[in-house]
């Protein structure tokens, strides 16, 4: 009954293979960031790079190095960015609340479709048919690929056009990748103009496809005060970091493309 | 190295990744096979992985059974002590990646514990003790040899695996398919092809 042998030998066995780890998580040891790692336990999680980093680690990262200051983090909101200002003791700290807006007012009052669709009835199939069914071909078509894409209920397609409700926004930037044309972006939610148009087509051409586009005429950018608007391409521009929302560029626009983001 | 012991070491890789593959003949380590095979970056860097710990571990459990176990008469506790130097051969992998190549390690990162109780790795270990006993010039040479090729085998069934999944991608597959299905017929179908090459590594050399 020689049981003990065999019983020694894998317990030697265990303990040496017990030992060499022991051995190297000490020696081979990565000095952990601990800052970041509690940092990232106040994140949500979920990772969406609305802060513009890679994931809630990423963002961790960069605050515990000073790359980056708390407040980034939109679906975090304010009690997210109060813990991490804590953690890190860098005070009070005010969140810059994004929102995505659709650039583009051209619903069925403004402009026309181009061709009838009869196809998948989505935004990145139809673009791959000329550009798509809007007559202009830099338009919202409407299919809600963006409507789909958002998981908080913020966007709905009226008329034509997509809309997304500034108070429903989590900033996961999820419908800014769903839309074929890139006409989706952050603004910062405070009030400020933005031009809800991205055509950048000479100003004839523009009006013969849409009622409202921007036609390029540089109204806004000579009575803005500021600088804060300015035409490129034929279409007109906002800095938000320049616009103080006086509001002078959308009483001047003769194509009221110009509005005012109100929160 | 006389040119018959080349000639040898030549098939035994040969047939490690064509005629006796693991995955596609001996049908061990489907797990990782089939879960990891999504995308090719990642079914490269994961079968590299189960590479490096197949050889490592077959270097350190053939002279562990050849000179411990067996004079001992102590055979039976094959499985035990394989498990045992495994899971703590891969543990010291993880730990050597996270300090000396950390983004290997992040994009790795789960995969590496899931080897551990990976049978593919369990299973080369032990098969090439079998053969060493059927065969007495099977030595150490051989079965390391012997275990590289069958990663390296690993790695071919799954790149190739990776590129047929990608292709399933776009297919309109029926309703009751679709998902794993589609991906276990798909992978039945391979292991079918690969058996064109029985005879091809006897003849070659």
């Amino acid at each position: 009954m020689n049981f003990i042998t065999p019983i020694l030998i894998v317990g030697i066995i265990g303990l040496l293979a017990g030992v060499v780890l022991a051995v190297a998580s000490i020696l081979l040891a990565v000095p952990k960031d601990e800052t970041a790692e509690a940092l990232e336990e106040i994140l949500p999680g979920a990772n969406c790079g609305a802060c513009g980093f890679s994931g809630c680690s990423g963002y961790a990262t960069a605050m515990s190095k000073g790359e980056a200051k708390p407040g980034l983090c939109s679906p975090g909101g304010e009690e997210t960015a109060q813990k991490c200002a804590e953690l890190l003791g860098s005070g009070d700290v005010s969140v810059e609340y994004k929102t995505a807006l659709v650039h583009c007012m051209g619903s069925y009052d403004n402009t026309t479709d181009k061709m009838i669709y009869d196809g998948i009835e989505s935004c990145s199939a139809s673009t791959f048919l000329a550009g798509g069914i809007s007559s202009c071909r830099y338009g919202c078509m409407g299919m809600g690929d963006c409507v789909r894409a958002c998981e908080y209920g913020a966007v709905s397609v009226c008329n034509g056009v997509a809309r997304i409700d500034p108070q429903k926004c989590r900033g996961c930037s999820k419908c800014v990748e769903a839309c074929p044309k890139g006409l989706i972006k952050f603004v910062p939610l405070k009030r400020q103009a933005v031009v809800r148009c991205s055509n950048c087509d000479k100003g004839r051409d523009t009006m013969q496809v849409c009622k409202i586009g921007c036609i390029g005429c540089k109204k806004c950018e000579k009575t803005c005060e500021d600088g804060a608007i300015t035409v490129q391409d034929n279409l007109a521009r906002v800095d938000p970091q320049k616009c103080t929302g006086c509001g002078k560029c959308a009483e001047a626009c003769p194509r009221n493309v110009i509005t005012m983001l109100e929160i | 190295m006389d040119g018959q012991t080349i000639k040898t070491l030549v098939a035994i890789f040969l047939a490690a990744i064509l005629t006796e593959n693991y995955v596609l003949n001996k049908f061990l380590g489907i797990c990782p096979f089939l879960g990891v095979s999504k995308k090719l970056d990642t079914a490269l860097g994961m079968s590299c992985a189960v590479t490096v710990v197949m050889v490592i571990a077959t270097a350190v459990t053939w002279p562990l059974y050849t000179y411990l176990l067996v004079p001992g008469d102590l055979g039976y506790l094959q499985t035990v002590v394989f498990i045992l130097v495994i899971a703590a051969l891969v543990q010291l992998l993880e730990t050597v990646l996270r300090k000396f190549m950390p983004p290997l390690y992040n994009s790795l990162g789960i995969y590496l514990p899931l080897i551990t109780t990976n049978c593919a790795v369990l299973g080369v270990t032990m098969l090439v003790l079998e053969k060493g006993a059927a065969d007495p010039s099977f030595g150490y040479l051989q079965s390391l040899v012997n275990a590289f090729g069958s990663g390296v085998g690993f790695l071919v069934a799954m790149v190739l695996f990776a590129g047929v999944r990608e292709r399933l991608e776009e297919c309109d597959i029926p309703e009751t398919f679709r998902g794993l299905p589609i991906t276990l017929v798909a992978a039945s179908l391979v292991a079918v092809s690969f058996l064109g090459f029985g005879g091809v590594v006897d003849r070659l050399l």
